[in-house]
Protein backbone atom coordinates (compact mmCIF):
# COMPACT_ATOMS: atom_id res chain seq x y z
CA UNK A 1 0.00 0.00 0.00
CA UNK A 2 1.36 3.33 -1.05
CA UNK A 3 1.91 6.31 1.28
CA UNK A 4 0.67 9.26 -0.78
CA UNK A 5 2.47 11.78 1.45
CA UNK A 6 5.72 10.49 -0.06
CA UNK A 7 4.63 11.09 -3.67
CA UNK A 8 5.79 14.07 -5.71
CA UNK A 9 4.72 15.29 -9.13
CA UNK A 10 6.82 13.58 -11.79
CA UNK A 11 7.51 10.39 -9.81
CA UNK A 12 7.18 7.17 -11.80
CA UNK A 13 5.57 4.60 -9.53
CA UNK A 14 4.05 1.13 -9.72
CA UNK A 15 0.82 0.57 -7.83
CA UNK A 16 -0.19 -2.52 -5.88
CA UNK A 17 -3.58 -1.28 -4.74
CA UNK A 18 -7.34 -1.62 -4.81
CA UNK A 19 -8.67 0.48 -7.65
CA UNK A 20 -12.31 1.13 -8.60
CA UNK A 21 -13.21 1.99 -12.18
CA UNK A 22 -15.66 4.88 -12.51
CA UNK A 23 -16.14 7.29 -15.37
CA UNK A 24 -18.75 9.79 -16.57
CA UNK A 25 -22.06 8.08 -15.81
CA UNK A 26 -20.87 6.41 -12.59
CA UNK A 27 -19.66 9.77 -11.29
CA UNK A 28 -22.99 11.37 -12.14
CA UNK A 29 -24.80 8.66 -10.15
CA UNK A 30 -22.43 8.86 -7.17
CA UNK A 31 -22.89 12.64 -7.10
CA UNK A 32 -26.69 12.25 -7.11
CA UNK A 33 -26.57 9.74 -4.26
CA UNK A 34 -24.37 12.07 -2.21
CA UNK A 35 -26.65 15.06 -2.98
CA UNK A 36 -29.65 13.08 -1.79
CA UNK A 37 -27.80 11.92 1.33
CA UNK A 38 -28.15 8.28 0.31
CA UNK A 39 -25.74 5.44 0.96
CA UNK A 40 -23.10 4.71 -1.66
CA UNK A 41 -23.01 1.21 -3.20
CA UNK A 42 -19.26 0.91 -2.61
CA UNK A 43 -16.87 1.75 0.22
CA UNK A 44 -14.08 3.59 -1.59
CA UNK A 45 -11.99 4.23 1.56
CA UNK A 46 -8.24 4.19 0.95
CA UNK A 47 -8.61 3.11 -2.65
CA UNK A 48 -8.09 4.83 -6.00
CA UNK A 49 -10.65 5.75 -8.62
CA UNK A 50 -9.61 4.82 -12.15
CA UNK A 51 -11.29 6.69 -15.02
CA UNK A 52 -11.65 3.68 -17.29
CA UNK A 53 -14.16 1.52 -19.12
CA UNK A 54 -12.69 -1.76 -20.39
CA UNK A 55 -13.43 -3.72 -23.54
CA UNK A 56 -15.43 -6.89 -22.82
CA UNK A 57 -13.52 -9.78 -21.29
CA UNK A 58 -12.60 -12.53 -23.74
CA UNK A 59 -13.32 -16.17 -22.82
CA UNK A 60 -10.61 -17.34 -20.39
CA UNK A 61 -9.45 -13.73 -19.99
CA UNK A 62 -9.35 -11.68 -16.80
CA UNK A 63 -10.30 -8.34 -18.30
CA UNK A 64 -10.26 -6.63 -21.69
CA UNK A 65 -8.14 -3.69 -22.77
CA UNK A 66 -8.27 -1.05 -20.03
CA UNK A 67 -6.39 2.21 -20.41
CA UNK A 68 -7.35 5.56 -18.86
CA UNK A 69 -9.94 7.94 -20.31
CA UNK A 70 -9.62 11.74 -20.34
CA UNK A 71 -9.76 12.94 -16.73
CA UNK A 72 -10.90 16.51 -17.35
CA UNK A 73 -14.46 15.29 -18.03
CA UNK A 74 -14.60 14.32 -14.34
CA UNK A 75 -13.30 17.71 -13.09
CA UNK A 76 -16.85 18.82 -12.31
CA UNK A 77 -17.14 16.05 -9.68
CA UNK A 78 -13.94 16.90 -7.77
CA UNK A 79 -15.77 18.35 -4.75
CA UNK A 80 -17.45 14.97 -4.19
CA UNK A 81 -14.13 13.12 -3.88
CA UNK A 82 -13.37 13.86 -0.19
CA UNK A 83 -16.65 12.15 0.75
CA UNK A 84 -15.37 8.96 -0.89
CA UNK A 85 -12.23 8.99 1.29
CA UNK A 86 -10.09 7.93 -1.66
CA UNK A 87 -6.31 8.21 -1.83
CA UNK A 88 -6.39 9.40 -5.39
CA UNK A 89 -7.60 9.34 -8.96
CA UNK A 90 -6.02 7.75 -12.03
CA UNK A 91 -6.63 9.01 -15.55
CA UNK A 92 -4.91 10.81 -18.36
CA UNK A 93 -4.17 14.41 -19.28
CA UNK A 94 -4.11 17.74 -17.49
CA UNK A 95 -7.10 18.99 -15.50
CA UNK A 96 -8.60 22.24 -14.35
CA UNK A 97 -6.45 24.34 -12.00
CA UNK A 98 -9.19 23.88 -9.40
CA UNK A 99 -8.51 20.13 -9.33
CA UNK A 100 -4.87 20.72 -8.54
CA UNK A 101 -5.89 23.03 -5.69
CA UNK A 102 -8.35 20.42 -4.41
CA UNK A 103 -5.65 17.74 -4.43
CA UNK A 104 -3.66 19.91 -2.04
CA UNK A 105 -6.64 20.99 0.03
CA UNK A 106 -8.09 17.50 0.47
CA UNK A 107 -4.85 15.49 0.48
CA UNK A 108 -5.55 13.35 -2.57
CA UNK A 109 -3.28 12.63 -5.52
CA UNK A 110 -3.93 12.58 -9.25
CA UNK A 111 -1.97 9.94 -11.15
CA UNK A 112 -1.73 9.43 -14.91
CA UNK A 113 -1.36 6.23 -16.89
CA UNK A 114 -0.46 6.04 -20.57
CA UNK A 115 -3.49 6.67 -22.77
CA UNK A 116 -3.85 4.10 -25.52
CA UNK A 117 -1.88 1.46 -23.59
CA UNK A 118 -4.97 -0.54 -22.67
CA UNK A 119 -3.55 -3.93 -23.64
CA UNK A 120 -0.40 -3.41 -21.58
CA UNK A 121 -2.30 -2.10 -18.54
CA UNK A 122 -4.71 -5.06 -18.65
CA UNK A 123 -1.73 -7.32 -17.91
CA UNK A 124 -1.23 -5.58 -14.56
CA UNK A 125 -4.66 -6.43 -13.20
CA UNK A 126 -4.82 -9.40 -10.83
CA UNK A 127 -8.54 -9.60 -10.16
CA UNK A 128 -11.78 -8.01 -11.30
CA UNK A 129 -15.17 -7.83 -9.66
CA UNK A 130 -18.20 -5.89 -10.88
CA UNK A 131 -19.52 -4.15 -7.79
CA UNK A 132 -22.07 -1.50 -8.78
CA UNK A 133 -24.15 0.04 -11.57
CA UNK A 134 -23.91 -3.13 -13.72
CA UNK A 135 -26.52 -1.66 -16.07
CA UNK A 136 -23.90 0.84 -17.22
CA UNK A 137 -21.98 -1.92 -19.00
CA UNK A 138 -18.41 -0.79 -19.63
CA UNK A 139 -19.10 2.19 -17.37
CA UNK A 140 -20.05 0.01 -14.38
CA UNK A 141 -17.97 0.27 -11.22
CA UNK A 142 -15.43 -2.57 -11.09
CA UNK A 143 -13.15 -3.41 -8.20
CA UNK A 144 -9.67 -4.15 -9.49
CA UNK A 145 -6.65 -5.46 -7.69
CA UNK A 146 -3.70 -4.02 -9.60
CA UNK A 147 -0.13 -5.23 -9.45
CA UNK A 148 2.92 -3.29 -10.62
CA UNK A 149 0.56 -0.89 -12.40
CA UNK A 150 2.68 1.87 -14.02
CA UNK A 151 1.60 5.47 -13.33
CA UNK A 152 3.15 8.90 -13.04
CA UNK A 153 2.28 11.32 -10.24
CA UNK A 154 0.59 14.26 -11.99
CA UNK A 155 -0.68 16.32 -9.01
CA UNK A 156 0.74 15.65 -5.57
CA UNK A 157 -0.72 16.74 -2.23
CA UNK A 158 1.72 19.67 -2.08
CA UNK A 159 0.22 21.60 -5.00
CA UNK A 160 2.74 20.54 -7.64
CA UNK A 161 1.88 19.45 -11.17
CA UNK A 162 3.83 17.39 -13.69
CA UNK A 163 2.20 19.37 -16.50
CA UNK A 164 3.88 22.68 -15.66
CA UNK A 165 6.17 23.44 -18.54
CA UNK B 1 -20.53 -4.05 -64.16
CA UNK B 2 -19.21 -5.64 -60.97
CA UNK B 3 -21.74 -7.20 -58.60
CA UNK B 4 -21.04 -6.87 -54.88
CA UNK B 5 -22.98 -8.78 -52.23
CA UNK B 6 -24.01 -8.02 -48.66
CA UNK B 7 -21.75 -10.72 -47.17
CA UNK B 8 -18.66 -9.42 -48.98
CA UNK B 9 -19.07 -5.96 -47.50
CA UNK B 10 -19.91 -7.30 -44.06
CA UNK B 11 -16.83 -9.57 -43.97
CA UNK B 12 -14.50 -6.87 -45.31
CA UNK B 13 -15.72 -4.35 -42.71
CA UNK B 14 -15.48 -6.83 -39.84
CA UNK B 15 -11.97 -8.02 -40.76
CA UNK B 16 -10.80 -4.47 -41.45
CA UNK B 17 -11.98 -3.27 -38.04
CA UNK B 18 -10.14 -6.10 -36.32
CA UNK B 19 -6.94 -5.06 -38.03
CA UNK B 20 -7.50 -1.37 -37.28
CA UNK B 21 -8.15 -1.89 -33.56
CA UNK B 22 -5.60 -4.62 -32.78
CA UNK B 23 -2.61 -3.85 -35.03
CA UNK B 24 -0.71 -0.59 -35.09
CA UNK B 25 0.04 0.29 -38.71
CA UNK B 26 3.68 0.16 -39.86
CA UNK B 27 3.72 3.83 -40.83
CA UNK B 28 2.52 4.87 -37.36
CA UNK B 29 4.89 2.48 -35.57
CA UNK B 30 7.85 3.81 -37.55
CA UNK B 31 6.93 7.40 -36.68
CA UNK B 32 6.63 6.49 -33.01
CA UNK B 33 9.99 4.72 -32.96
CA UNK B 34 11.63 7.67 -34.69
CA UNK B 35 10.06 10.09 -32.18
CA UNK B 36 11.20 7.85 -29.30
CA UNK B 37 14.80 8.12 -30.48
CA UNK B 38 14.66 11.93 -30.32
CA UNK B 39 13.43 12.18 -26.72
CA UNK B 40 15.72 12.82 -23.78
CA UNK B 41 13.17 13.20 -20.96
CA UNK B 42 12.66 10.00 -18.94
CA UNK B 43 8.87 10.51 -18.79
CA UNK B 44 8.62 10.92 -22.58
CA UNK B 45 10.85 7.90 -23.13
CA UNK B 46 8.83 5.76 -20.71
CA UNK B 47 5.58 6.79 -22.41
CA UNK B 48 6.88 5.91 -25.88
CA UNK B 49 8.19 2.58 -24.59
CA UNK B 50 4.76 1.73 -23.19
CA UNK B 51 3.06 2.66 -26.47
CA UNK B 52 5.44 0.36 -28.38
CA UNK B 53 5.11 -2.52 -25.90
CA UNK B 54 1.33 -2.09 -25.90
CA UNK B 55 1.23 -2.47 -29.68
CA UNK B 56 3.22 -5.71 -29.42
CA UNK B 57 0.90 -7.16 -26.76
CA UNK B 58 -2.24 -6.15 -28.68
CA UNK B 59 -0.97 -7.66 -31.90
CA UNK B 60 0.14 -10.94 -30.31
CA UNK B 61 -3.01 -11.43 -28.28
CA UNK B 62 -5.57 -9.96 -30.69
CA UNK B 63 -6.51 -7.56 -27.89
CA UNK B 64 -7.64 -4.02 -28.78
CA UNK B 65 -4.71 -1.59 -28.40
CA UNK B 66 -7.05 0.84 -26.67
CA UNK B 67 -10.21 0.23 -24.66
CA UNK B 68 -11.88 2.98 -26.68
CA UNK B 69 -12.58 1.08 -29.87
CA UNK B 70 -14.41 4.15 -31.08
CA UNK B 71 -17.37 5.08 -33.18
CA UNK B 72 -16.96 4.09 -36.83
CA UNK B 73 -16.63 6.53 -39.69
CA UNK B 74 -16.47 5.08 -43.23
CA UNK B 75 -15.26 7.00 -46.26
CA UNK B 76 -16.73 5.00 -49.13
CA UNK B 77 -15.78 5.31 -52.79
CA UNK B 78 -18.14 3.54 -55.18
CA UNK B 79 -17.11 3.04 -58.78
CA UNK B 80 -19.78 3.91 -61.37
CA UNK B 81 -19.34 0.35 -62.73
CA UNK B 82 -20.27 -1.27 -59.41
CA UNK B 83 -23.71 -2.68 -58.74
CA UNK B 84 -24.56 -3.29 -55.09
CA UNK B 85 -26.92 -6.20 -54.52
CA UNK B 86 -27.65 -4.91 -51.02
CA UNK B 87 -28.15 -1.86 -48.88
CA UNK B 88 -24.72 -0.28 -48.42
CA UNK B 89 -25.46 1.18 -44.99
CA UNK B 90 -27.00 -2.01 -43.63
CA UNK B 91 -24.13 -4.19 -44.87
CA UNK B 92 -21.57 -1.85 -43.29
CA UNK B 93 -23.52 -1.80 -40.02
CA UNK B 94 -23.72 -5.59 -40.04
CA UNK B 95 -19.92 -5.70 -40.42
CA UNK B 96 -19.60 -3.36 -37.44
CA UNK B 97 -21.98 -5.51 -35.36
CA UNK B 98 -20.03 -8.63 -36.28
CA UNK B 99 -16.63 -7.15 -35.40
CA UNK B 100 -17.72 -5.69 -32.05
CA UNK B 101 -19.18 -9.03 -30.94
CA UNK B 102 -16.61 -11.37 -32.46
CA UNK B 103 -13.53 -9.48 -31.31
CA UNK B 104 -14.81 -8.27 -27.92
CA UNK B 105 -14.59 -4.57 -28.76
CA UNK B 106 -16.20 -2.00 -26.51
CA UNK B 107 -19.58 -0.80 -27.72
CA UNK B 108 -19.32 2.93 -27.24
CA UNK B 109 -22.28 4.36 -29.16
CA UNK B 110 -25.23 5.83 -27.28
CA UNK B 111 -28.32 7.99 -27.75
CA UNK B 112 -27.04 11.56 -27.32
CA UNK B 113 -29.62 12.55 -24.70
CA UNK B 114 -30.79 9.42 -22.88
CA UNK B 115 -27.23 8.00 -23.10
CA UNK B 116 -28.77 4.57 -23.65
CA UNK B 117 -26.23 2.41 -25.51
CA UNK B 118 -27.20 1.08 -28.95
CA UNK B 119 -25.48 -2.15 -27.78
CA UNK B 120 -23.85 -3.04 -31.12
CA UNK B 121 -21.71 0.06 -31.85
CA UNK B 122 -23.95 1.02 -34.78
CA UNK B 123 -24.84 3.14 -36.60
CA UNK B 124 -21.61 3.82 -38.44
CA UNK B 125 -21.19 7.29 -39.94
CA UNK B 126 -20.94 6.74 -43.69
CA UNK B 127 -19.75 9.25 -46.30
CA UNK B 128 -20.16 8.19 -49.94
CA UNK B 129 -18.33 9.46 -53.00
CA UNK B 130 -18.95 8.25 -56.57
CA UNK B 131 -15.77 7.68 -58.62
CA UNK B 132 -14.86 6.10 -61.94
CA UNK B 133 -14.03 2.37 -62.14
CA UNK B 134 -15.47 -0.89 -60.81
CA UNK B 135 -14.19 -0.95 -57.23
CA UNK B 136 -15.79 -0.39 -53.85
CA UNK B 137 -13.31 1.12 -51.39
CA UNK B 138 -14.08 1.66 -47.73
CA UNK B 139 -11.72 3.57 -45.47
CA UNK B 140 -12.59 2.37 -41.95
CA UNK B 141 -11.93 4.84 -39.15
CA UNK B 142 -12.64 3.67 -35.58
CA UNK B 143 -12.04 6.91 -33.67
CA UNK B 144 -12.08 7.38 -29.93
CA UNK B 145 -13.68 10.34 -28.18
CA UNK B 146 -10.59 11.52 -26.31
CA UNK B 147 -9.11 13.10 -29.40
CA UNK B 148 -12.39 13.79 -31.19
CA UNK B 149 -13.61 15.93 -28.27
CA UNK B 150 -10.64 18.26 -28.70
CA UNK B 151 -11.30 18.92 -32.40
CA UNK B 152 -12.39 22.35 -33.59
CA UNK B 153 -14.00 24.29 -36.44
CA UNK B 154 -13.57 28.02 -36.96
CA UNK B 155 -14.92 30.27 -39.67
CA UNK B 156 -11.91 32.50 -40.32
CA UNK B 157 -11.93 35.69 -42.36
CA UNK B 158 -10.73 35.42 -45.96
CA UNK B 159 -7.94 37.88 -45.20
CA UNK B 160 -6.63 35.97 -42.16
CA UNK B 161 -4.29 34.05 -44.47
CA UNK B 162 -1.86 31.31 -43.57
CA UNK B 163 -0.95 33.01 -40.30
CA UNK B 164 -4.58 32.87 -39.21
CA UNK B 165 -4.72 29.17 -40.02
CA UNK B 166 -1.49 28.33 -38.20
CA UNK B 167 -2.49 30.38 -35.13
CA UNK B 168 -5.89 28.68 -34.96
CA UNK B 169 -4.43 25.16 -35.24
CA UNK B 170 -1.68 25.81 -32.69
CA UNK B 171 -4.19 27.30 -30.23
CA UNK B 172 -6.45 24.24 -30.64
CA UNK B 173 -3.50 21.94 -29.90
CA UNK B 174 -2.46 24.01 -26.87
CA UNK B 175 -5.98 23.96 -25.51
CA UNK B 176 -6.17 20.18 -26.00
CA UNK B 177 -2.77 19.80 -24.29
CA UNK B 178 -2.24 16.23 -23.03
CA UNK B 179 -5.92 15.23 -23.26
CA UNK B 180 -6.15 13.72 -26.78
CA UNK B 181 -3.33 11.19 -26.18
CA UNK B 182 -0.40 12.96 -27.85
CA UNK B 183 1.76 12.55 -29.83
CA UNK B 184 -1.14 13.41 -32.08
CA UNK B 185 -1.83 13.45 -35.77
CA UNK B 186 -3.61 16.51 -37.20
CA UNK B 187 -6.12 16.36 -40.03
CA UNK B 188 -6.96 19.83 -41.30
CA UNK B 189 -9.70 20.86 -43.70
CA UNK B 190 -9.45 24.32 -45.25
CA UNK B 191 -12.22 25.79 -47.37
CA UNK B 192 -15.55 24.44 -48.50
CA UNK B 193 -18.22 25.44 -46.00
CA UNK B 194 -19.52 24.75 -42.49
CA UNK B 195 -19.91 20.98 -42.97
CA UNK B 196 -17.22 20.32 -45.57
CA UNK B 197 -14.18 21.50 -43.64
CA UNK B 198 -14.52 19.02 -40.71
CA UNK B 199 -15.20 16.16 -43.11
CA UNK B 200 -12.08 17.02 -45.10
CA UNK B 201 -10.12 17.23 -41.85
CA UNK B 202 -11.14 13.71 -40.89
CA UNK B 203 -10.53 12.36 -44.36
CA UNK B 204 -7.04 13.93 -44.42
CA UNK B 205 -6.05 11.79 -41.41
CA UNK B 206 -6.15 8.70 -43.63
CA UNK B 207 -3.30 10.02 -45.74
CA UNK B 208 0.27 8.82 -45.22
CA UNK B 209 2.26 11.22 -47.40
CA UNK B 210 2.71 14.95 -48.03
CA UNK B 211 0.26 16.86 -50.18
CA UNK B 212 1.13 16.92 -53.88
CA UNK B 213 0.33 20.65 -53.88
CA UNK B 214 3.61 22.37 -52.99
CA UNK B 215 1.98 25.26 -51.13
CA UNK B 216 -0.13 22.89 -49.03
CA UNK B 217 2.84 20.60 -48.40
CA UNK B 218 4.80 23.58 -47.06
CA UNK B 219 1.90 24.55 -44.82
CA UNK B 220 1.76 20.97 -43.47
CA UNK B 221 5.49 21.16 -42.64
CA UNK B 222 5.11 24.60 -41.06
CA UNK B 223 2.22 23.54 -38.81
CA UNK B 224 4.09 20.37 -37.79
CA UNK B 225 7.09 22.47 -36.76
CA UNK B 226 5.01 25.06 -34.89
CA UNK B 227 2.99 22.44 -33.02
CA UNK B 228 6.13 20.61 -31.95
CA UNK B 229 7.48 23.87 -30.51
CA UNK B 230 4.73 23.76 -27.86
CA UNK B 231 6.66 21.13 -25.89
CA UNK B 232 3.42 19.38 -24.87
CA UNK B 233 5.05 16.02 -25.62
CA UNK B 234 3.72 12.48 -25.25
CA UNK B 235 0.64 12.43 -22.99
CA UNK B 236 1.29 16.09 -22.14
CA UNK B 237 4.27 15.16 -19.98
CA UNK B 238 6.66 17.37 -21.95
CA UNK B 239 8.89 16.39 -24.85
CA UNK B 240 10.09 17.08 -28.34
CA UNK B 241 7.28 15.35 -30.22
CA UNK B 242 3.73 16.61 -29.72
CA UNK B 243 2.63 15.82 -33.27
CA UNK B 244 3.69 12.96 -35.53
CA UNK B 245 2.30 14.38 -38.77
CA UNK B 246 -0.05 16.93 -40.33
CA UNK B 247 -2.28 16.39 -43.38
CA UNK B 248 -4.29 19.15 -45.03
CA UNK B 249 -7.11 18.79 -47.55
CA UNK B 250 -8.62 21.84 -49.26
CA UNK B 251 -11.67 22.82 -51.29
CA UNK B 252 -12.68 26.14 -52.86
CA UNK B 253 -14.85 28.35 -50.68
CA UNK B 254 -17.00 31.51 -50.80
CA UNK B 255 -15.14 34.81 -51.27
CA UNK B 256 -16.40 35.94 -47.86
CA UNK B 257 -15.29 32.94 -45.81
CA UNK B 258 -12.43 30.62 -44.91
CA UNK B 259 -13.64 27.65 -42.85
CA UNK B 260 -10.84 25.80 -41.08
CA UNK B 261 -11.37 22.54 -39.20
CA UNK B 262 -8.81 20.65 -37.20
CA UNK B 263 -9.49 17.02 -36.38
CA UNK B 264 -7.18 15.89 -33.62
CA UNK B 265 -6.20 12.23 -33.70
CA UNK B 266 -4.48 10.14 -31.01
CA UNK B 267 -1.11 8.45 -31.54
CA UNK B 268 -2.61 5.17 -32.81
CA UNK B 269 -4.20 6.82 -35.89
CA UNK B 270 -6.35 3.75 -36.66
CA UNK B 271 -7.22 3.56 -40.35
CA UNK B 272 -7.71 0.52 -42.57
CA UNK B 273 -8.85 0.58 -46.18
CA UNK B 274 -10.67 -2.40 -47.66
CA UNK B 275 -11.17 -2.79 -51.39
CA UNK B 276 -13.72 -5.02 -53.15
Amino acid sequence: MIDITKLHAGDVIYLDEIVYTARDQAHARLASLLDEGKELPVDFSNSFIYYAGPTPTMPNGRIGSIGPTTSSRMDKFIEYMPALKIKGMIGKGPRDEHVRECCKKYGIVYLVATGGAGALLAKRIKSVQEVAFQDLGCEAIRKLEVEHFPVIVAYDIYGNSVFEK
Amino acid sequence: MKEIQFEQIKEAVSNGLHKACCSLSCSVLNKIKEARSLETSPLAEATFDQIIENAEIANEESLPMCQDTGIITCFVEIGYDVHLNCDLYESINEGVRDAYDRYYFRKSVANPLSRINTKDNTPAIVHVKMVSGDKLKIMLVPKGAGSENMSKLKMLNPTDGKKGIVDFVVSAVKEADGRPCPPIYLGIGIGGNFETAPKMAKEALARTSRSEDKEIAELEELILKEVNKTGIGPMGLGGKTTCLDVFINTYPCHIASMPVAVNIQCHANRHVEVVL
